[in-house]
């Protein structure tokens, strides 16, 4: 049903998403299908990278390890803008659209009050793409 | 809760890749945002360097309850500060001021003007027209809407009244050696010496800091806050106290220097609204108005700055350029058209004589003006040059000088030939006293007041002052939040948040307590020991362009 899923991470905050990556790589097996790990990163100097292509090897690292573990075809894509924390919802729409992926499993936070003035990036996506998505709540 | 977020290690040897074709790095152990402190206490995400954050926003808060608490006993000190600051250094101010145009300009016609910021194959962000836009915005703005008519008319009127010599002191505030009685000389001088005070030399001190932080993040590798222009010099220690001091000095100026101009911002605006339209021109109208206009920053924030800061700047673009052409075809076309050859002219054979550090017999012009303004610049550069420095990633070092120095003075010789040729225009040919005697917020609407179709363009006056307002608060709260987060740009939104919110708290704050003068003072103040950062700064700067390799 599913032939390419398309996961967000965020290098500098593995503990965030890392919950979702057992749920990636189950999908990514059932359905046979390509899994691009992508990454929206700011074109400054950031915490885990210093210029972007240090960021895309690390990240092409990263997706090379998970290919281990859930023996699918991997992809690996940083992609730059300006202003990652305002664009993040934006830019990743459109990458489900370039890398036409049709599923996109990604981690979210429970509801909360906070959410109308500043609304979790998986619910903002969902209503935004036509491709699928897979929340993944924290457990417990 | 300490960040232990450490980069994946890399393996040893491999080198890190260049930023994008062939650039320099510089090799250095410091992870950004290894001093970070992180926090989601309360439900939000906090990503924060904890000395700076932790000082800066201390010292600030004492700041503020000290000047509204003991406004009386601190006044006379703030006094006392500015005028030493301003009188026995200026000399300081105007020689810094012209050192950074000098080097600004030897740049731009030597080789390093090739280098490409961000690595030789690096690609703009923005267009040309959204990126001149944001470059304009964070620069002048307000400024220019407040002082377009103020300045050029008080020029004009000290150089008509002549010199007034007591004890052998002059007393008056003319520039240089005035033009007593003779209109058409006064004009000449009032309009050099307010084009000198808004052309190359603010933009040569914005040039370098941004140059320099442009350099040192985006080929360098460095985190984008002040300390790393200090590298070549300081190396390691940077990441120590010696950069946190820096990086709080930072924080300081960019947060007065908003301040104060928030604070003229909303005194126009309300002004405006009260000539116009009658609304109370009482403090009530300004508390209103900083507060929604905050909000108004607040929505442009959780926007980016893709879609908020470079659209704001764009329709403001827009409504500065109308504002222009309809005062150049309404009011006296021809006159503007020759004058702003005529100023050009002016103020190039003024140059020197203006720009001169010593041996000043004009000392209420040269330190009550240009020292006073090369302070406020200065201070204000860290903010306009880390903001520029951002958007500025794809572009030559040449591209960058020119767009960021010699065609806002070029735009800043026709606004100042527009608005203040006119209101000259209106005293001389006229007869007309009322722009003169008008008070410094209100000159603009007034000198509108005299051409036609006086409703609008004075409400779009006042709509450009709020979005210029707007705009500053906007990317001032960008710019703090990178440098109280370590360099990191994509720290969490509610950080953007809570300094817009500050922002406008403080300008309330010191405008209930009449603490402007303060806040002035404090902008200043900041400026001396920056103007000390920015030639350090230009050092680091030309050491830090000579290694990078040509781009074509």
């Amino acid at each position: 049903m599913f032939k390419k899923i398309l996961v967000p991470v965020d290098l500098a905050h593995p503990d965030v998403f890392e919950p979702s990556l057992q749920v990636v790589a189950d999908q990514a097996r059932h359905y046979d299908a390509e899994v691009c790990y992508v990454a929206v990163i700011a074109n400054t100097p950031g915490s885990v990278a210093r210029t972007p292509d240090e960021y895309q090897q690390k990240l092409e690292a990263f997706a090379q390890e998970r290919a281990q573990v859930h023996g699918q075809p991997v992809n690996a894509k940083a992609i730059v803008c300006p202003d990652p924390i305002a664009d993040l919802d934006d830019v990743l729409v459109e990458a489900i659209d370039d890398l036409g992926a049709d599923l996109v499993i990604m981690q979210t936070h429970p509801p909360k009050h906070l959410d109308v003035v500043l609304p979790s990036h998986g619910g903002k996506i969902a209503t935004h793409t036509r491709a699928s998505v897979f929340l993944v709540r924290p457990q417990g | 809760m300490t960040n232990d977020n450490k980069a994946p290690e890399s393996a040893a040897g491999e080198g890190i890749p260049a930023p994008e074709g062939p650039a320099n790095l510089i090799d250095t152990d410091y992870v950004i945002g290894q001093d970070n402190i992180t926090t989601n206490k309360f439900g939000l995400d906090v990503d924060l360097h904890g000395k700076v954050f932790t000082v800066s926003s201390l010292v600030i808060l004492i700041f503020v309850i000290l000047t509204l608490a003991l406004q009386a006993e601190i006044e006379p000190i703030f006094d006392a500060i500015f005028s030493f600051l301003t009188g026995n250094l200026s000399w300081v101010f105007l020689l810094g001021g012209n050192i950074f145009v000098l080097v600004s300009l030897g740049i731009v016609v030597s080789p390093l003007g090739k280098v490409r910021i961000g690595g030789a194959h690096a690609t703009p962000d923005f267009s040309y027209a959204g990126w001149f836009a944001m470059l304009f915005a964070a620069g002048m703005g307000i400024g220019l809407m407040f002082y377009g008519v103020s300045e050029p008319l008080t020029h004009f009127g000290t150089s008509m009244a002549g010199t007034t010599v007591e004890n052998g002191v002059r007393t008056d505030w003319a520039p240089l050696g005035a033009a007593a009685g003779d209109a058409a000389a006064a004009q000449r001088l009032g309009m050099a010496a307010t084009i000198f005070h808004w052309g190359l030399h603010p933009w040569g001190a914005y040039a370098i800091v941004g140059l320099a932080l442009a350099i040192f993040a985006f080929n360098k590798g460095l985190p984008l806050t002040i300390r790393s222009i200090f590298y070549p010099i300081l190396g390691e220690r940077v990441w120590g106290w010696p950069g946190h001091l820096i990086d709080i000095l930072a924080v300081f100026a960019t947060l007065f220097g908003l301040a104060t101009s928030l604070g003229l911002g909303a005194s126009q605006a309300a002004a405006g609204l009260n000539y116009l339209f009658d609304v109370p021109n009482s403090n009530v109208t300004m508390v209103l108005l900083i507060m929604g206009i905050t909000a108004i920053a607040l929505c442009s924030i959780l926007l980016g700055v893709d879609k908020g800061v470079q659209r704001l700047s764009q329709l403001n673009m827009v409504l500065a350029f109308l504002l222009l052409a309809f005062v150049i075809v309404v009011g006296p076309t021809l006159l503007i058209a020759t004058g702003f050859f005529k100023n050009l002219v002016a103020y190039v054979s003024e140059l020197p004589a203006l720009s001169m550090p010593f041996g000043r017999d004009d000392a209420n012009f040269s330190q009550g003006w240009t020292a006073f303004y090369w302070a406020w610049w200065i201070s204000w550069s860290p903010f306009v040059g880390m903001f520029i420095a951002r958007v500025s990633r794809g572009r030559t070092v040449r591209e960058f000088l020119i767009a960021v120095l010699l065609v806002p003075t070029l735009v800043s010789v026709l606004w100042m030939t527009a608005f203040g040729g006119t209101a000259i225009h209106q005293v001389v040919a006229d007869g007309f006293q009322g722009v003169q005697d008008a008070a410094l917020e209100l000159k603009l609407f007034v000198m509108l007041g005299q051409l036609p179709l006086t409703a609008i363009t004075s409400f779009v006056g006042i709509i450009l002052v709020i979005v210029f307002f707007v705009t500053s608060s906007d990317s001032g709260s960008l710019v703090i939040d990178s440098i109280t987060a370590g360099g990191k740009v994509d720290a969490p939104k509610p950080q953007r948040i809570f300094w817009a919110i500050i922002e406008g708290a403080i300008a309330i704050a010191l405008l209930l307590g009449g603490g402007l003068t303060a806040l002035q003072t404090a902008a200043v103040s900041t400026g001396l020991p920056f103007t000390l950062v920015l030639l350090v700064g230009c050092y680091a700067l030309i050491k830090a362009l000579r290694s990078e390799p040509k781009g074509t």
